[in-house]
């Protein structure tokens, strides 16, 4: 098998706003808070009660499923609030920054000295085991279970996604260490994946195989690459690590301090000033984005367009996302918007839509949906952008009758949600594709383990 | 107030109720919903289903201004058949057009009325949208009747096709037949006589029956299947200026349409193109048997058999149902290696159809409504191959 990946299948999804190459440092919000449900799939149990003191790196909650997972405070304060949603579920544990910011120390390692067992306790300890996810089902990876191999895409193809060459520049001796520290973990190779004109921080590190990837949008989606590389077969696992990730692992080794600051791309055409922001993971968007957005009928994600979560300035930056986007809303009307000839908007089709005569351009994109919800009905377009050997409509159709024999044939071990954000842009049925895909994994997980 | 913020309040104040449906119906044809996105991306394509049925409307509509000017060209021709001598001077005149304006016209009124009637009705008692499937079930429908076909055995026929050809399995989306060849089969099956024969196919031939002024005009397929001569030259068969049902006699038309569903990526090039070349090759082995001398001209099948192959694709309906009907995605199979399958397969039993069927010559509508059943196998043996190789993968890993 061939080490560089080259896919055609794709859409690179071009729009307005790509952050300048220029780093401000955000300033510390009040507030930080860490959601239990950016894990997806982890029951939280409370570890620090409301009024309780935290360092930076000192446990909030730890996973019920294995109490050796522990989810850290990103910055040392005080516990103010856990909020409770519905069965008293846990939504949000906002901790207080103290203004002079303490760490809790883990001690400096030397990766190349340690064994698999003291890397793992050592990541459990100091709370970056949550970094490590797992495929099947895109989660985070059950310790127990030993990964065929590990893998990481160092490689950004999602719409506007931060520079990954630019934010770790500088990075290397901390990635390296992380790569050292968990190419213990697996009996298989770490693959990493660079972008094939790029110049990567990672691209020179020792002790991984690496690969130059090129092609369009979802080139840089993991799923993607282990598809082309190693396939994920039925009682098989394989991890998933970003970059930005391997820093804080390779910081912690090096320092003793779990720092999860990281360079966050703003990005969007509601920002006056698209640029990059260091922010602490679990700050007020309020504070990242300060001053910065055009207007209030904004739309602002935490992560990107196809995959990111819609956030409000009073919430909080995701835990793993490193981009916060701001589009405009699309809440008006359009007369005779279904049948009129459109320019400024983007399709895979040409049914008097022009997108194609301008591969290049930029698209300013608003929330509309451009249409309202049907069932299935044209076929063919979803593999266009769809370039894993999945029938992609036959496995969303089986995650929608739940038939998990049919999902598992299918290829439901490999993929993860945000592999069927492209065909969900296009769809010309409006469905969810991905809300489809999450509830169809997590009922293989909770039926197959 | 402007119109757009009276819509919306309307909608506002119809939100919950019965009749919510129908005003949206009326109000999303006006405007582009002002719905957001929640949960998955926050940006969406530019593509909804109502401008993808509108480019196969705007595919259709040459072939049914030209049905219109049909309907009056054979009626006269009928009449005078020295007009047919100079066919591009006679063809498009107001005289034609009108004979469609009081023919035609009122095909396509009853069935978008009688079916979007329907439509509603359905849409308010189950309590979903108004889908938009009709849109261009209602236009073929009219294209592939016989011009004197009365309008209550139209009529007839769209209720039973929209109710037991779609709405009973779920509406747009969720049907196993083409609705539009539902409809047709209905009416071949219900009255056969209004169907087929000389007289239908042009406009008063009926009525004329046993007058001093009667009129009569054969189908080329119907003359063919009785073994007797056929009066138009390639030229009328490729164009269209031959009697038919009102919107399939021009080949080169429905190819325009073809060219505009498959550059807007709306339409199956696969389906398309597998369908002629299936057609072709029945075509050639039944002339392959001809020049074997196995089938004789004493044979009933022998004027069909001996109808060139190529010729078998500019007459009937095979170029319009390849084009329009195959390609419907929702009955048609769904996996672009079925598509090929099935395109082959709908064109090939097409041809073997019209020539093994005399009484009846039209086979491309029973053939695609025998692939809209097929068409699930087909995408199941593709898929199957799908998985057989995951499945391997995994055994080559653990020998």
């Amino acid at each position: 098998m061939s080490k560089d990946i080259r896919i055609k299948k794709g859409l690179d999804i071009k729009l307005v706003g790509v952050a300048e190459k220029n780093t401000t440092k955000s300033s510390q919000s009040s507030v930080y808070a860490v959601k239990p449900e950016d894990f997806h799939g982890i029951i939280p149990k409370l570890i620090a009660k409301e009024g309780t003191e935290v360092k930076a790196g000192e446990a909030l909650f730890y996973s019920k499923s294995d109490a050796r997972i522990l989810f850290p405070s990103p910055v040392s304060g005080k516990v103010v609030a856990v909020i409770r949603g519905a069965r008293r579920k846990v939504l949000a544990v906002k901790i207080t920054a103290d203004a002079t910011q303490t760490y809790k120390d883990f001690g400096t390692k030397d990766a190349s000295a340690m064994s698999a067992e003291e890397v793992k306790n050592h990541l459990f300890e100091a709370g970056c085991w949550p970094f490590v996810k797992q495929r099947p089902f895109d989660v985070v990876a059950n310790p127990n279970q030993a990964p065929k191999a590990i893998f990481v895409s160092a490689y950004a193809s999602a719409p506007l996604a931060a520079d990954l060459d630019y934010t770790l520049a500088g990075k290397e001796v901390a990635l390296q260490a992380a790569i050292t520290a968990v190419s213990k973990l697996t009996e298989g190779k770490v693959h990493v994946s660079v972008g094939a004109k790029a110049n990567s921080p990672l691209a020179k590190l020792t002790g991984i195989e690496l690969h130059k990837v090129s092609g369009p949008h979802p080139s840089g989606n993991v799923s993607t690459q282990i598809a082309k590389i190693d396939p994920i077969n039925k009682g098989e696992v394989v991890w998933v690590i970003t970059p930005q990730d391997l820093v804080v692992i390779g910081e912690l080794l090096l320092t003793g301090k779990l720092n999860l600051t990281r360079t966050v791309a703003l990005t969007g055409s509601q920002f006056s000033k698209p640029h990059y922001v260091t922010a602490i993971a679990g700050a007020t968007i309020a504070t990242v984005t300060a001053n910065n957005l055009k207007d209030d009928n904004t739309r602002i994600i935490s992560g990107n367009v196809l995959s990111g979560k819609e956030v409000k300035a009073d919430e909080f930056l995701g835990y793993y996302d490193n981009q916060i986007t701001a589009i405009p809303e699309g809440d008006d009307y359009e007369f005779f918007g279904w049948n009129k000839p459109i320019f400024n908007k983007i399709s895979t089709s040409r049914a008097l839509t022009f997108s194609w005569l301008t591969p290049n351009k930029k698209y300013d994109l608003n929330t509309n949906t451009n249409g309202e919800h049907r069932a299935f009905v044209v076929t063919g377009s979803y593999e266009e952008v769809f370039p894993l050997d999945i029938y992609p409509m036959q496995l969303l159709k089986a995650c929608m009758y739940k038939d998990i024999d049919e999902m598992e044939a299918l290829g439901g071990y490999e993929v993860a949600p945000e592999d069927f954000a492209l065909t969900e842009f296009i769809c010309v049925s409006k469905q969810p594709h991905q809300k489809i895909i999450r509830e169809g994994l997590d009922l293989m997980r909770e039926e197959l383990g | 107030m402007s119109l757009k913020q009276n819509l919306h309040n309307l909608k506002e104040k119809y939100k919950g109720t019965k009749m919510a449906p129908a005003f949206n119906a009326i109000h999303t044809f006006l405007y582009l919903p002002n719905e957001v996105t929640h949960g998955g991306t926050h940006i969406k394509a530019a593509d909804d289903l109502k401008r993808t049925m509108n480019i196969v409307i705007m595919a259709l509509v040459p072939c049914l201004l030209f049905g219109m000017f049909n309907a009056g060209y054979q009626h006269y021709a009928a009449i005078d058949s020295s007009l047919r001598t100079d066919v591009l001077a006679n063809f498009f005149t107001m005289d034609n057009f009108w004979i469609g304006i009081i023919k035609v016209l009122p095909l396509v009124i009853v069935s978008y009325g009688v079916g979007l009637l329907v439509e509603f009705i359905f849409a308010v008692i189950k309590g979903h949208e108004v889908e938009e499937g009709y849109l261009v079930t209602g236009m073929l429908v009219p294209l592939i009747v016989p011009v004197d076909t009365p309008l209550w055995m139209l009529a007839v026929a769209v209720v039973f096709g929209v109710v037991i050809g779609k709405e009973v399995f779920g509406g747009t989306g969720m049907n196993i037949l083409n609705p539009a060849l539902t409809i047709r089969a209905f009416l071949f099956f219900a009255y056969p006589t209004w169907m087929s024969g000389d007289k239908v196919w042009v406009y008063d031939a009926v009525n004329r029956t046993g007058t001093a002024d009667a009129i009569s005009g054969e189908t080329i397929l119907g003359s063919y299947a009785q073994n007797q001569e056929v009066v138009y030259s390639t030229f009328d068969k490729f164009m269209g200026f031959i009697p038919g049902s009102i919107g399939e006699t021009s080949t080169f038309l429905i190819l325009i349409g073809a060219a505009i569903l498959i550059f807007t990526k709306i339409g199956s090039w696969r389906i398309i193109l597998s369908a002629f070349v299936g057609a072709a090759v029945m075509g050639l082995i039944f002339n392959q048997v001809v020049a074997a001398d196995i089938i004789t001209d004493s044979s009933k099948f022998y004027g069909l058999m001996n109808t060139p192959w190529w010729e078998h694709l500019t007459i009937g309906g095979l170029a319009f149902g390849a084009v329009f009907m195959a390609t419907d995605p929702v009955t048609g199979s769904q996996t672009n290696k079925g598509k090929w399958i099935y395109g082959f397969l709908i064109g090939f039993l097409s041809i073997m159809i019209r020539v093994f069927n005399p009484a009846y010559p039209e086979g491309v509508f029973l053939a695609i409504l025998l692939m809209n059943v097929f068409a699930p196998t087909i995408d199941h043996y593709v898929v199957q191959a799908n998985v057989k190789r995951r499945l391997k993968r995994t055994k080559v890993k653990t020998a």
